[in-house]
Parts: C-alpha cells; structure tokens; sequence
C-alpha cells in the first residue's frame, strides 16, 4: 500500500480554480506513490505545472514533446530493466496528447507491452491552445474549432473509444476513473502500477474553463457526467470487463444544460433531435457496460 | 589486426565496444544493416543492451531520449527520411542536453525518393546542437563513434552527435578495419556517469517550459557547450591516436596543400576520389589540394582559415542544395566566411546529389572552373533542363 497522505503534486502551480486535470495530478500521485517516474506531454498540466525554474512535482518529472510520452516512457521503462531499478513508469497526458497526435507512439509502446502505466487526463479538447476538437471531445460539444453555428450544432463525431483500443492491443488493465470519484482513481492507479505491462487508465478531468461552468463545480460536474451515462467508470482485465459503476440513471439534460459548450443545444430553442442523439449515446454506454440499477418491483 | 568488414558492420562493432544500455532504432535504407547486426549480437548475448524494436523513428530517437533521461549510454541510427521524421526529437535532445550518439548513413531526400547517397539529411539538421562528425573510410568512421561518446559524455560539453558517413559508399563497402579491443575501449570509454538523470531518490524536473525571461540563455548555452566541444572532440581524438595509434585531433586534415593554388573543401568518401585527382593533377603541373572537413559542427572556422590561407580559389564540393540560397551549397557561405577579408574566390558546386558518381574528370572540370572564378551552381546537370 502507498501512503496516501503524501502530498507529491505540489501546490503553487498556475491551474485555473478548480481544474479537474490539477486535482488528477495530485490523486494519480497518491494513488502511484513516491516511487514512480512521470512522463508528461506538451499541455495544459505541463505548462501550469513546470514553469522554468519552479516545478510542482516532487517525483521525478520528464517532458520531452507533445506526442513522444509513450516512447519516451518506454526508453526509461528500458533503462530501469537493464539497471534493476523498481520505479514505476506513468506518464500523465492529454487527451489531445493521447486520443490524437501520441497514438502512433502510444500503439507502439502497448503493442511492444513495456511495464508502464499510460494515464490519460481527458478534459475533452485541446485546452492549452483555446478550447479545439480532439478525438476526445463528445458528440455536439461546441469548441473553437467546431463552433455551433446556423449550420453546426457543434462537434460532429463521437467520441473514439480509446479503452477499447488499447485493449486490443493486449493492455493487461485498462480503466477509466473520474476526478469526482478520488478514492476509486486512486485505487485504480495504484492497480495499474502494480500490474506487469502496459496499462491504461482514462480520468475523465473537467475542465471549467473550456466546458464552461463555475471552478467551484468541477466535482458536481463530474458526478453529473456518470449519473447520466455519458462517461462510465469501469475497468478491463486483459480485454475483459471485470467491473463497471452502477448508477440510477438521470437523462442527458441536466447535464448538458451545466455547461456553456452545450448551451447552444437549448437555446434559443432547445434541438431535441441533437439532445435525443446524446441521449442515445448514453443509452448504448448503459447498455454496453451494463450500469443501469434494476430496482425490484 | 586489421580485418575485412561491410562499413555497417565495423560501425556495429564499434557500438557493441562502446557498451550501450540501450539501443532503439528502426530500418531504413541504408542504415539497417547496423541494426540488424546489432541485434543479432543481443541475441546471441555478445551485447549486454535492451534493444527496443519501435515503429518509426519518431519513436526511436524519442526512447533513446528516455533512456538516456533515466542514465543509460543509448545509441540510435538513421538515414534521410527517418532523421527527418525524427528532426522534432532531434532539437528535443539537443535541448535537453542527452549525448546520445547517432550513425547516419547519408543519403537522399525526397521527393522525388532517392535511396542512393549524398548528404542533406545531417546537413538539414546543422541547427539542431547536434555535433556531426563525417567519416572518409570505414576506418575512420568507426573510429568516429568511440571520440563521439567521449566528448559527448563530458560534464561540460553534454551534446548529442551525429557520426555520418555516405550510405552505400561507405555503409556497404568492405574495407580493412581495425576494431579495438574490449579493454582498451574500456579504458577509453569508462561507464556513462549522468549529470543529472530520472532518480526517485533525487526527484528533479527534466524538460519544463521556459518563458521569455529564460529561453534564450538556454539556446545561447547549448551554443557555448557547442563551441566547447571543438576542444572536448579533439581532445578525445588525441587520447584515442595515443592508445590506438590513430590520431583525431584534427578537425580539418589538408591534402598536399603546401603550394596549392587552388583547394578542394569536401566532407566524407568523395576525399577519397578527390585525393586521386588531385594526384593526377599534379601530374599534370595543376597545384591542386584538399582540405576535409571532419568535423562540420561546432564549424572548425578558424583551422578552416589556417589551411586555406594562400591559395588563390576554393572548391567546394557540396552533396547537398540549400534551395534558393545564393551559393546553392550550405557548407559555401561559412567557407567565405572563415576567408572574409583575404580577397580568396569561394565557388560551391552541387555535385553527386540522390547517388550521382562523381568522378575524377568532374574533380578536374571543377578545379578549372574554380580557378576560372565561375561557381556557385549545380555541376554537371543534364542537358535536357539546360
């Protein structure tokens, strides 16, 4: 067991007031332990954790470019074998950084199954720059490069099924986690860690600043997106469902509504074609993970 | 004891000597026989390294950076487009201070796809604070490696370096070479000692973002330990001349320059052919020299300057184009540079471009337009685009 009470991520740093991504550092940490090695790529946590010459890490921290972590990770993954060295190997990144431009790295390094942990922080878009589309970024969600406009009602793919892919490559455990479940992330890192070869963990990290909604909201929102349906926290065991969070399922709506990316689904006039589809998209996650609670008659 | 040996060979021989942790490279023509020699060595045990097989260069170079963040001696090779795709990795380690080693088996650039050699890739990449070394023969290029850890290594030089040599000319040639032995090279090359690595018992943060405020000294001191390692490299190649009997102390190496009217300067096997001609020219009454460029970056300016000093033109034969650029060479203006002021006349010539022979007539009609001042051009086009 780690000791959780080991504050690693440190404060100081320049994250926005409630920065979902901010408090993943420091749960990912507790849940990893002082002994771990952190790869990071180009991003928002990157920058507001490291600004030259102060750093908010207190374990060891690389950064090399914005889609090489995986590789980078697997070289020191290398190193550390051929010394006997027993650092565990996390990188910490993106979803831009992971769902896009790392992913040729990223397969290549679970294809070859170095021993590292890949935790991905998914905030849905590519916040750093100003808010545009990542491979992460859900169904309608208006961004600065998928804008809802006349003819736009935003983001028009959903989003792709990272888990789901790195499973396929043979990860032995992949997960995903919310910041506003802290004891359930931070159990599940300190499972990836212990667990030999690539894995894979998905933290569903809100972001106020792009989804738009008060800093202060940010476990709310969180708590919000899984009693819906839209994000579901479960775990694969060598491509096996082993366990999914149950919930009493609330539409879509409220949801939506909290947040200013969404807003355009409900005025001037509420789209309910589009809100029908999200709620689809959350109907088949239901499905698929099996986390609607059957009450007994 | 000299013995017989494909250059890609010798080159893996010199790497298995040098003890890297870890290797991580991917194929290309005509660098993968490297490669493949050295991971046939993993397999049979003769090399104690992890040998990881990525899935493009991006991420070779990129796990060769983690390694050696972590303190592991790593090695990598490459040829054209893979160092091009690797070039955002290639500045990263620069400025991350790793003294990675790479082999570069020069060769062509597309489009269109040429396999065949000349050497605009490493030369692409002259900005990168990478140092490149260039070999002439297999002997020398080998060499290269053993000098290239050594001065990269040091405490206060702590840059990644290029050892290149011209694909196919030299990577599959078989050559006499001399390999050391293990405990000499042991001796040379003790065990890489980290400035500073990724240690949980010493926490630190490699690679943060710098503001405004901080980013140009960062670039400026990569320049200092730069011009730092024209020492560190000559130092080391004066160590390794005094126990393995094979000097490198010299940055540039003159060829019959004594009473030179008119000097070739050229990097790699084309000194080989230039040497020949020079001869023959002398034959012939013609006082032409050589002077190679071994070391290319940091740029040996003022030995360049030394060498050529008195003679009346240069000649330099260019096998890559800066496209657009006045003299059409990229190694031409840092030549008129060093002879600034002297009144000497300095014509590049593209020459031998996608694996082009260059033979010792071209070195001749080169010499003779250098001494008739015209220059600056791409030598021996075909006709059809005159």
């Amino acid at each position: 067991m780690v000791d959780k009470s080991l504050e690693l991520f440190d404060c100081g740093h320049r994250a926005c007031g409630g920065c979902g991504p901010a408090l993943a550092a420091k749960l990912i940490l507790k849940g990893a332990g002082e002994d771990t090695i952190i790869v990071a790529s180009t991003g928002c946590m990157e920058v507001f954790s490291t600004p030259y010459p102060e750093t908010a890490w207190k374990v060891p921290w690389i950064h090399s470019l914005f889609e090489n972590a995986a590789a980078v990770a697997s070289g020191i993954e290398a190193s550390l074998k051929h010394n006997n060295r027993t650092e565990k190997v996390v990188c910490v990144c993106g979803d831009g950084a992971t769902f896009d431009i790392g992913m040729l790295c990223i397969s290549g390094a679970f294809e070859r199954g170095h021993d590292i942990t890949y935790i991905c922080y998914d905030n849905e878009a590519y916040m750093n720059t100003g808010i545009q589309r990542s491979g992460a970024t859900p169904y309608d969600a208006s961004t600065t490069t998928t804008p809802a406009g006349k003819l736009s009602t935003g983001n028009t793919r959903p989003k792709k099924d990272l888990p789901q892919i790195l499973a396929s490559h043979g990860a032995s455990y992949v997960a995903t986690a919310s910041v506003a479940y802290p004891m359930d992330l931070m159990k599940k890192v300190e499972k990836a860690v212990n667990t030999p070869g690539s894995c894979y963990i998905q933290i569903h990290a809100p972001c106020s600043t792009g989804w738009g909604f008060e800093g202060g909201k940010t476990i709310e929102m969180g708590k919000m997106a899984i009693e819906c349906g839209l994000w579901v926290n479960y775990e694969l065991e060598n491509g096996r469902l082993v366990k999914a969070k149950k919930v009493q399922r609330v539409p879509v709506e409220d949801y939506l509504k909290a947040q200013k990316r969404f807003r355009h689904l409900f005025k001037p006039a509420p789209l309910t074609d589009e809100i029908a589809k999200i709620q689809a998209i959350a109907d088949a996650n239901a499905e698929k993970y099996g986390i609607d609670i059957k009450l007994k008659e | 004891m000299l013995q017989i040996m494909e250059g890609s060979h010798a080159i893996a021989e010199a790497v298995r000597l040098c003890r890297p942790e870890v290797v991580s490279a991917y194929p290309i023509t005509p660098q993968t026989h490297i490669v493949e020699r050295l991971a046939e060595m993993v397999a049979d045990g003769d090399l104690n390294a992890e040998y990881i097989c990525v899935e493009s260069e991006f991420s070779a170079l990129s796990a060769c950076l983690g390694a050696s963040a972590a303190g592991s001696r790593v090695y990598s090779a490459t040829s054209s487009q893979g160092l091009i795709l690797m070039a955002e990795v290639v500045f990263n380690v620069a400025g991350m201070r790793q003294p990675i080693i790479m082999s570069i088996a020069n060769r062509a650039l597309g489009a269109p796809l040429s396999i065949w050699n000349d050497q605009q890739d490493s030369i692409a990449l002259r900005d990168s604070g990478w140092f490149q070394l260039y070999g002439e023969d297999v002997q020398e290029m080998t060499d290269q490696h053993f000098i290239a850890y050594k001065a990269a290594e040091r405490h206060d030089i702590l840059l990644p370096g290029f050892v290149c040599f011209d694909g196919f000319i030299l990577s599959h040639t078989y050559e006499p070479v001399d390999i050391p032995n293990q405990e000499d090279i042991d001796a040379y090359l003790p065990k890489y000692v980290p400035y500073n690595m990724l240690d949980a018992k010493d926490p630190i943060s490699m690679g943060m973002y710098a503001t405004p405020e901080y980013y140009h000294e960062f670039r400026y001191e990569i320049d200092q330990a730069m011009m730092r390692s024209a020492a560190a490299l000559s130092e080391a190649g004066k160590e390794f001349g005094e126990i393995f009997g094979r000097d490198y102390s010299e940055h540039v190496v003159p060829y019959r320059m004594d009473d030179a009217d008119v000097a070739f300067v050229a990097m790699g096997s084309i000194c080989g052919t230039i040497k020949d001609a020079i001869d023959e020219m002398r034959t012939d009454g013609i006082k032409v020299g050589l002077v190679k460029i071994r070391t290319y970056r940091p740029f040996p300016e003022k030995e360049i300057a030394k060498a050529l000093g008195g003679v009346s033109a240069v000649a330099v034969l260019e096998k890559n184009v800066s496209i657009g650029s006045a003299m059409k060479g990229a190694v031409g203006p840092e030549i008129l540079h060093a002879l600034n002021g002297t009144g000497i006349g300095v014509y590049s010539y593209v020459a031998g471009l996608g694996g082009r022979d260059i033979r010792k007539k071209d070195i001749r009609a080169m010499a003779d337009l250098a001494a008739q001042g015209k220059g600056n051009m791409f030598y021996g086009l075909r006709e059809e685009v005159l």
